[in-house]
């Protein structure tokens, strides 16, 4: 399944401006994984995923996605096996319809009508929310948001999901309902987000990016309750691995 | 555990403390000025919101083809417009159109209607000027009166009628879909998605401001308005703020394979029905802008009368 | 300053919907060749950024008193004059769907008023020649404040012109002028000064922006030769339309019918009307209701007034008491019809329930 490997070489990326925002960043994802990319905020997280998904072109090194290198020919092709969701859903769900939103990549790839229809339908259904289709994203709550922007990146069927944030400024229960749905999907998953209880249920591999530099590339758990890691990286423990206040001292 | 609540509570409390004493100072001419300021920043959002949601329903007008309804309502438009400005009686006739459509929509009519109170105000400027500029008199009823009231009744009745008929055409239809009749009519593609994203954005940007001038009044209690000093920054700010989210919707819309050519959806096919809607209201306005009916009407009438 | 549907002829509001319909297209044209896809989603933000900054209260100094802005001046100085004309196309056309601001047949009449002035004319002649070797504070300022009051004065006589054409209200030319211009030397003035401030702003803090708009660089190029061909299509189109009305209408353009005679006999194209006054005829019963005036005229205003006034008091009280009686019965039926289909309906649905 090399294929769907996506990899980066010696990525570097200066916005600009000047401000160097990725410095030589190198790894390589396999097919099915699931990867969390946590650090502080500015550590160039969604820099990085912009690199990965061809929306910004780095200054040296090269992104791969199977063996095909992003550049500005083969990123219709790219973008159709990427799929990227951004930070704030009313950037992402930008016409005016639910259904239309969740149509638009398919229809830029000129699927004839029918099978466009079926894709948004399947999409919808994967998020649990074919009842909105004919909404205004103006009037869904930030839970439903979330799901139908995750829609409308399942409607291109890719075979990585690219997601920013997925978690931020939800309620406990939506933000409980977005991550069985992260947990659903059998795609191969990066996920950036602060929200490190999340991506300690959702994510087997963690990144940690600190100045935009990898300072750690592991295992979740481990990473994830090494607190002089995290704390130098501008983090905290997820709170679930803190433990209850009360008996936290046990843990120590 | 019990501790860290009780210690989230007290702070909770002391913020509002601080918070009330902050406020004291000029406590009503804030009020005032916070609902003034979303009264008015919140109208034309809500007004778009209503609409859209009337859209959503079904009924036989609302299933009609986009684009029979479109050319209905230019029909419509061209038909009224067309009257001189002393035929108020043919006038009437197109009332016919409204209501038949506010009853098979069943589009409340109260929504509709509090919106021509509002009525641009050129409207009534220029018609309420009329009956000081003509100086042709008439008689009606023992009084003489300028023909600038007639004038001015039929700049009334044509502002209702048309601002009711364009009103009803997105009340029924709904943006998107008027965006695809546009295509069929062979708009250009830029435009249409410019505009439905523009459409789409007023909500986001709107409550954007909300904020801003909420947290303005906050902070500049008694002021009416953005103070002379703050102009530029205040609407600069915005500004960047819809250049940044622009970057950003613009990535999200790469993202999703788009080059700058993009099929608007399903071009729904033209049924008889439509056509039949489409013929038949053209052949209505066609039959009520020749031939005069209410004058028709009211001749047969006064002839019964008097016979 | 919306013109509004009530006051505009449809020869008036076609000819001016073409015109648009051309200016935008070569717009739409200008901006699929020379311009960047990223500007699409820039042109709807910077839309919908109009209808927000619509709802800012600018406070105006020495008055106590409060105001807005229309946009259109700043629009054309963020996009540049092809975007920045589109995006007040689509502004407007969301105003008149949705406010009952304008009305669809007069968006041509509120496009051109509102938008071209502004963007191809107060812009590209006016501010870019000021700010043409250097942006500076102080020129943008001026620049501001010069193209957003003559775009205005332009926009406010359009509206005197296309008011004035389409016949539908009298009011003499110059009291008419009289009365919009100075209101909109005044609005002008705060436009520009609200305008200069936020432009300067947008300057200091992200220059790029302007640059790009003001030099062309991602938005094309603009030459006044091609500008000027925009204006030459324009008219053409313009013209063309006017001869098609003339055409259409055997007793000459539509306005002068109306304001030469008011009557029902001229108002109706040739043909129709003759059967039907031969109908009346043999009907016998149905007399001229209407107003009437005296035919034909086609002499200036003094004159048509004199006459008109010799004519007037012909109009008996019968034929016009006829007319409100009619009037009320159609009125009536219109109501009746109404609640009649309701009516079916309400039992419809209970049938189904
Ligand atoms: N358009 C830009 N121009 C210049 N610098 C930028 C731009 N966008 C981001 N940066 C800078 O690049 C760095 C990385 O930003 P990035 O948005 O990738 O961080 P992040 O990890 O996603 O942060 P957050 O958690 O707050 O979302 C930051 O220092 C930021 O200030
Ligand atoms: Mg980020």
């Amino acid at each position: 399944m090399s294929h769907h490997r996506l990899e980066a070489r010696d990525l570097s990326f200066s916005y600009p401006d000047g401000h160097e925002a990725i410095k030589n960043i190198s790894f390589c994802i396999h097919h099915g994984e699931s990867v969390g990319i946590i650090g502080a905020n500015g550590a160039g997280k969604s820099t990085l995923l912009m690199l990965l998904t061809g929306l910004l072109f780095p200054g040296s090194g090269e992104v791969l996605v199977g063996d095909v290198r992003v550049t500005k020919k083969t990123l219709p092709m790219i973008r159709q096996r990427l799929g990227m969701v951004f930070q704030d859903p009313d950037d992402q769900l930008f016409m005016t319809t639910v259904y239309d939103d969740v149509a638009f990549g398919p229809r830029n790839y000129g699927l004839d009508e029918k099978e466009v229809g079926e894709r948004v339908m399947k999409a919808l259904d994967m998020v649990g929310i074919p009842h909105l289709k004919d909404r205004a994203p103006y009037k869904l709550s930030g839970g439903e948001k979330r799901a139908a922007s995750i829609a409308t990146v399942l409607s291109m069927q890719p075979d990585i999901l690219i997601m920013d944030e997925p978690t931020a400024g939800l309620d406990p229960k939506s933000r409980r309902k977005v991550i069985e749905l992260l947990k659903s999907f059998e795609h191969t998953k990066i996920i950036a987000s602060h929200d490190l209880d999340m991506v300690l249920e959702t994510c087997k591999r963690v990144m940690v990016i600190r100045d935009g530099q990898v300072a750690a590339d592991g295992e979740a758990l481990k990473l994830l309750t090494d607190a002089k890691l995290l704390d130098s990286c501008g983090l905290e423990l997820p709170l679930s691995v803190q433990g209850c206040p009360v008996c936290s001292n046990h843990i120590g | 555990m019990l501790k860290s609540t009780q210690d989230i509570h007290r702070i909770d409390i002391n913020n509002r403390e601080t918070q009330g004493a902050a406020l004291q100072p000029c406590p009503k001419n804030l009020n005032r000025d916070l609902i003034l300021l979303m009264a008015s920043a919140g109208d034309s959002f809500y007004n778009i919101l209503h609409l859209d949601e009337l859209a959503r329903m079904d009924t036989s007008i609302h299933r009609v083809h986009p684009l029979a309804k479109l050319l209905v309502t230019v029909a419509f438009l061209v038909a009224v417009s067309s009257f001189g400005r002393y035929d108020i009686s043919g006038l009437l006739t197109f009332f016919f159109y409204p209501v038949t459509i506010f009853v098979l929509s069943e589009i409340p009519a109260a929504s509709i209607l509090k919106r021509l109170l509002l009525i641009s105000p050129l409207i009534v400027g220029m018609g309420i000027l009329n009956p000081l500029f003509e100086r042709q008199t008439f008689i009606l009823g023992g009084v003489v009166l300028s023909t600038g009231w007639i004038t001015f009744l039929s700049i009334l009745i044509k502002g209702a009628l048309t601002v009711t008929a364009a009103l009803l055409l997105v009340a029924t239809t709904g943006m998107d879909r008027l965006a695809r009749a546009l295509r069929m009519l062979g708009v250009p593609r830029i435009f249409v998605l410019q505009l439905l994203l523009t459409y789409r954005y007023i909500s986001v940007l709107t409550e954007e401001v909300a904020r801003m001038q909420r947290a303005y009044a906050l902070r500049a209690p008694g002021q009416r308005g953005v103070h002379t000093r703050a102009w530029g920054s205040f609407a600069g700010q915005l500004i960047l703020r819809s250049f940044d989210r622009a970057q950003r919707v613009w990535q999200a819309m790469r993202a999703r394979g788009f080059t700058g050519d993009y099929n608007i959806g399903e071009d729904t096919r033209f049924k008889f029905r439509d056509f039949a809607y489409l013929s038949g209201w053209i052949f209505f306005f066609a039959v009520a802008r020749i031939f005069d009916v209410p004058g028709f009407i009211g001749s047969i009438m006064t002839w019964l009368a008097k016979h | 300053m919306h013109m509004a549907d009530a006051l505009i002829s449809p020869a008036v509001g076609g000819t001016m919907l073409a015109a648009t319909a051309g200016v935008a297209a070569y717009s739409a044209k200008k901006i699929t060749y020379d311009i960047d896809e990223k500007k699409i989603p820039l042109m709807g933000v910077m839309g919908a950024f109009v209808f927000a900054a619509q709802m800012i209260n600018f406070s105006i100094p020495g008055t106590g008193s409060s105001g807005h802005i229309g946009g259109g001046m700043l629009l054309a100085i963020l996009l540049g004059p092809y975007a920045g004309f589109l995006t007040m196309a689509s502004v407007l056309l969301i105003q008149a769907l949705f406010f009952g601001d304008g009305g669809l047949l007069a968006y041509g009449c509120n496009v051109f008023n509102l938008g071209f002035f502004t963007c191809f004319v107060a812009y590209q002649l006016i501010y870019k020649r000021i700010i043409r070797k250097g942006i500076t504070s102080k020129k943008i300022f001026v620049a501001s404040v010069i193209s957003a009051v003559i775009g205005l004065q332009l926009g406010a006589f359009a509206v005197v012109l296309e008011t004035l054409l389409s016949g539908k209200t009298e009011l003499p030319f110059g009291t008419f002028v009289m009365l919009m211009q100075p209101v909109h030397l005044a609005i002008g003035i705060g436009e520009g000064l609200i305008t200069a401030a936020v432009v300067s702003f947008v300057w200091k803090a992200r220059p790029e922006i302007l640059e790009k708009a003001a030099f062309g660089e991602a938005f094309g190029n603009i030459s006044m030769g091609k500008v000027l061909a925009g204006l030459a299509i324009a008219a053409l189109l313009v013209g063309g339309v006017l001869s098609w009305f003339a055409s259409s209408y055997p007793d000459g353009l539509e306005w002068s019918i109306e304001k030469t005679a008011g009557t029902a006999e001229l108002e109706q194209p040739g043909g129709i009307h003759e059967t039907l006054s031969k109908i009346q005829d043999k009907t016998a019963f149905l007399p001229d209701y209407s107003f009437r005036e005296s035919e034909g005229e086609s002499g200036g205003e003094a004159e048509a007034v004199d006459t008109e006034e010799s004519a007037w008091p012909a109009v008996s009280a019968g034929t016009s008491v006829s007319g409100i009686v009619g009037g009320l019965l159609t009125l009536a039926l219109t109501v009746l019809t109404g609640l009649i289909i309701g009516g079916i309906k309400r039992r419809k649905r209970k049938a189904i329930a």
